[in-house]
């Protein structure tokens, strides 16, 4: 149900439908235009947003001021109070992570003959992927090819993706939906086995797949119960805080909180996959996010202390459509596949003014340059600005009944609130939704750490500076695959090393000498949302400070 | 902790002017602004979710419950994250419910009409009395698949049961102590692996890529500078129409 004071401007929006839909698509901007656009609107693009790092090896390089705060900030724990020498367990592979990157690893690293330890802060599956609801990318179909997929991932990443990196996404790819088909995820699909696939934004062939709108959902409530059927063994609610290293500066395990128990103890093991996911819950300049609640950068902490190169870190995706109204649910993914499926972005005036295909930074851009520069934002009784999408049109391009049918997610997250979006549009602005840098890894997933691996979100290089809509669902799988394997083969040939915090002393080093405040700690392993005069430190910190 | 600086483009949360209600969260009273979230309210009272937390968005069912409004006897039910708090509301989060779960290798099955019931066979007890179905946030007609389960239409259960998050609450109600939600998740598995008919293009195209025909291609890519890719992007790129 809208207010009256955003009714008009949906009896614009009525009013254009029909022209609008005879105008067809708008032309997609030149190198040119999308780097002045870029430019003059995108949040990356503001000077003050973002400091150079004092510490580390990434020393000098800019980053959100909010990553930095992580990056330049003392051990959560002191390390003195874990006992290293009596590891709780001891395993060849451990995994830091339950979402589909970690599992997709830990699941390989075990076909792969390895004695695998999964752990993670929240529950297994509480991830990210969880949340992936338009789809995922793979060039399997006649009028396609990987080699189309990866101009179009360089192209979306500015020409600034790590190759190696891109051409291992792309090629892998049709294996990984083959691999998801043989366990059983529900793809769309005509009654041929046709993948059924459309375009993203920044695609030149249809090649989304999708499982209606719960597709990171169907595959990772897939890839849990194979974990589970499996018996892997994993720990819910137990927190990394710290890698161990052995006295070579390879990393050698891991130190955790039992986030239930307080209890503090450590893993030894030969090989240590990262798969914490990105950085969402610091809401970057103050946006609101669509990340999952334990999106707090941990594994770029852990990586970063332990000597890992960081790549484009001062590059973060804004999903051009975060809902804008209701108030309740601000922030919160609207798919791109709502504008794949055919809705228009439109202004207060019912006009259109972007392409809604364009990739995410561009769009993002377009939308808040709309709004902030151009004053064509529609305005809500709390004062956010947004602009529509217009989701009836869905009705009239696909036949009735298409929104339910393909956005049943959607359709039923706006229902709770009166709003029908098969009867009418859903505002909507940017949100902070990815982190396009990480730590660098090569197409193995290994860091420059040895036998550190990173994958998923918490690695960089693969989307260079901006990511498309479907490549990260895929990401998660290659790279998951791929480091799972390649740590159960290494473990294979490799000794138990000794595992202790030498690597922290010249890192703490370095924040005495940049002055670092002491109450400045991280990781923060979850957001702080409480009101301020009730915020207490975590119960297994109070005391030890 | 985290230092705001640069130019804001919008609110973490916005201010609350509204009016205030009180909640009652595992009997306690807390005052909280009416317009938030359940979630959010616990926030504002001063609770840091460990459990009963998840996505946030609707999508991960770590935040079932179950609550009870004035002068109601009705148990309702929504996610913590998706449900407006409204005055006098008596709640508690159900972050966690013991469950029964098979193991199997999907490939090994046979989707025959027994299979669920193999697994699951107290699904026989349900006795129909729709209390899955009440209860259930995302609004799925539980008992309704449970039904197609016991008749062994696995495609039905399937396609009925797709919008599950597998919350649990189903499983809190039921008085016949059937999982609905791991019986639903082995019904989709066998029908994405054993029913639904293979993608032909896929394997087509895995068939070229083990073959090596696109490496000669990806050498020559791979090694273009930013320019030429560009030109490639922005001049030679064609797009598939709509």
């Amino acid at each position: 149900m809208y207010p009256e004071s955003m009714q008009e401007s949906i009896r614009k929006l009525e009013a254009t439908r029909q022209e609008r839909i005879k105008q067809g698509k708008i032309p997609l901007l030149d190198a040119a235009a999308k780097k002045a656009l870029l430019k003059s609107s995108h949040p990356d693009y503001i000077e003050t947003s973002m400091r150079a790092i004092q510490i580390g090896p990434n020393k000098g390089e800019r980053t959100p001021h909010e990553i930095a705060d992580l990056l330049e900030a003392w051990p959560l724990i002191d390390s003195k109070r874990f006992d290293t020498g009596n590891p709780k367990y001891t395993v060849d592979v451990l995994v830091i992570g339950g979402g589909g990157a970690g599992v997709a690893a830990a699941l390989t690293a075990q076909e792969n003959g390895a004695s695998v330890l999964l752990a993670t802060k929240l529950r297994l599956g509480d991830a990210n992927t969880m949340m992936a609801q338009g789809g995922i990318q793979a060039a399997d179909k006649e009028n396609d090819s990987p080699e189309r997929h990866y101009l179009d991932v360089v192209g979306g990443g500015h020409f600034k993706n790590i190759p190696e990196l891109a051409r291992a996404l792309v090629t892998d790819a049709p294996s990984i939906i083959a691999w998801l088909e043989e366990l059983g995820v529900m793809f769309d699909k005509q009654p041929d086995g046709t993948m059924i696939t459309i375009h993203g934004g920044g695609t030149s062939r249809k090649r989304m797949h999708a499982c209606r709108d719960y597709t990171g959902a169907e595959i990772m409530r897939t890839l849990r119960d194979e974990f589970r059927n499996r018996h892997i063994p994993v720990l819910e609610f137990c927190a990394a805080v710290e890698l161990l290293t052995d006295e070579h500066g390879g990393c050698a395990g891991a130190a955790f909180v039992n986030l239930d128990t307080n209890e503090l103890f450590t893993v030894r093991a030969k090989t240590v996959i990262l798969a914490t996911g990105g950085c969402g819950r610091l809401h970057i300049q103050g946006f609101p996010c669509t990340n999952h609640y334990g999106a707090t950068a941990d594994g770029l902490v852990l990586g970063y202390r332990a000597g890992a190169k960081l790549v484009f870190m001062d590059t973060i995706q804004y999903h051009p459509t975060g809902v804008a109204y209701p108030e309740q649910i601000v922030g919160q993914l609207i798919t791109e596949k709502v504008r794949g499926l055919g809705a228009h972005l439109v202004n207060i005036h019912g006009n259109r003014f972007i392409y809604e295909l364009e990739s995410r930074d561009i769009t993002a851009s377009a939308i808040i340059r709309e709004c902030a520069e151009r004053k064509n934002g529609v305005v809500t009784p709390t004062g956010r600005v947004g602009v529509w999408l217009d989701t009836p049109l869905i009705e009239i391009l696909k036949g009735e009944g298409a929104v339910k049918k393909n956005l049943p997610a959607m359709y039923h997250q706006f229902a709770r609130f009166g709003i029908y979006m098969d009867k009418e549009p859903i505002l909507t602005y940017p949100t902070q939704h990815y982190q396009n840098g990480g730590i660098l890894i090569n197409q193995w997933g290994e860091t420059q750490v040895k036998n550190l691996y990173a994958v998923g979100e918490v690695a960089g290089g693969i989307h260079g500076r901006n990511r498309l809509m479907g490549n990260s669902l895929l990401d998660i799988l290659v790279f998951g695959r791929r480091a799972g394997k390649s740590a159960a083969e290494k473990s294979k040939k490799i000794k138990m090393p000794g595992g202790g915090f030498k690597h922290l002393r010249p890192f703490i080093e370095e924040l005495k000498k940049a002055k670092v405040a002491k109450t400045r700690v991280s990781p923060i392993l979850l957001p702080e949302y409480r009101r301020t005069e009730l915020q207490t430190p975590f119960a297994f910190i109070a005391g030890h400070q | 902790m985290v230092k705001k600086t640069g130019k804001k483009m919008a609110a973490v949360q916005s201010e609350n002017h509204g009016n205030f209600v009180t909640i009652y969260v595992m009997g306690e009273a807390y005052q909280v602004p009416n317009e938030l979230t359940i979630m959010k309210a616990m926030e504002y009272a001063g609770y840091r979710f460990i459990r009963g937390c998840g996505c946030r968005g609707g999508f991960c069912g770590a935040c079932g419950t179950v609550y009870r409004t004035k002068d109601s006897y009705k148990l309702k039910v929504g996610l913590a994250c998706q449900t407006v708090v409204e005055d006098g509301m008596y709640l508690t989060q159900i972050p966690f419910y013991p469950a029964n779960k098979k193991d199997y290798d999907v490939n090994q099955l046979n989707p025959d009409t027994q299979v669920l019931v193999r697994f699951y066979p107290e699904i026989m007890r349900c006795i129909a009395c729709n209390s899955c179905t009440k209860i259930c946030p995302q609004e799925i007609d539980v008992m309704g698949y449970i039904q197609a389960a016991i008749r062994g239409d696995i495609a039905k259960a399937a396609d009925m049961s797709f919008d599950c998050i597998m919350c649990g609450l189903c499983a809190t109600r039921c008085p016949a102590e059937i999982v609905h939600y791991n019986v639903a998740l082995l019904a989709r598995r066998l029908y994405g692996a054993k029913i639904a008919p293979k993608a032909g293009h896929l394997a087509k195209r895995l068939a070229e890529i083990n073959a090596g025909r696109f490496e000669p291609g990806f050498d020559r890519l791979t090694q273009l500078n930013e320019e030429e890719l560009s030109r490639l992007y922005y001049e030679e790129r064609d797009i598939e129409p709509e």
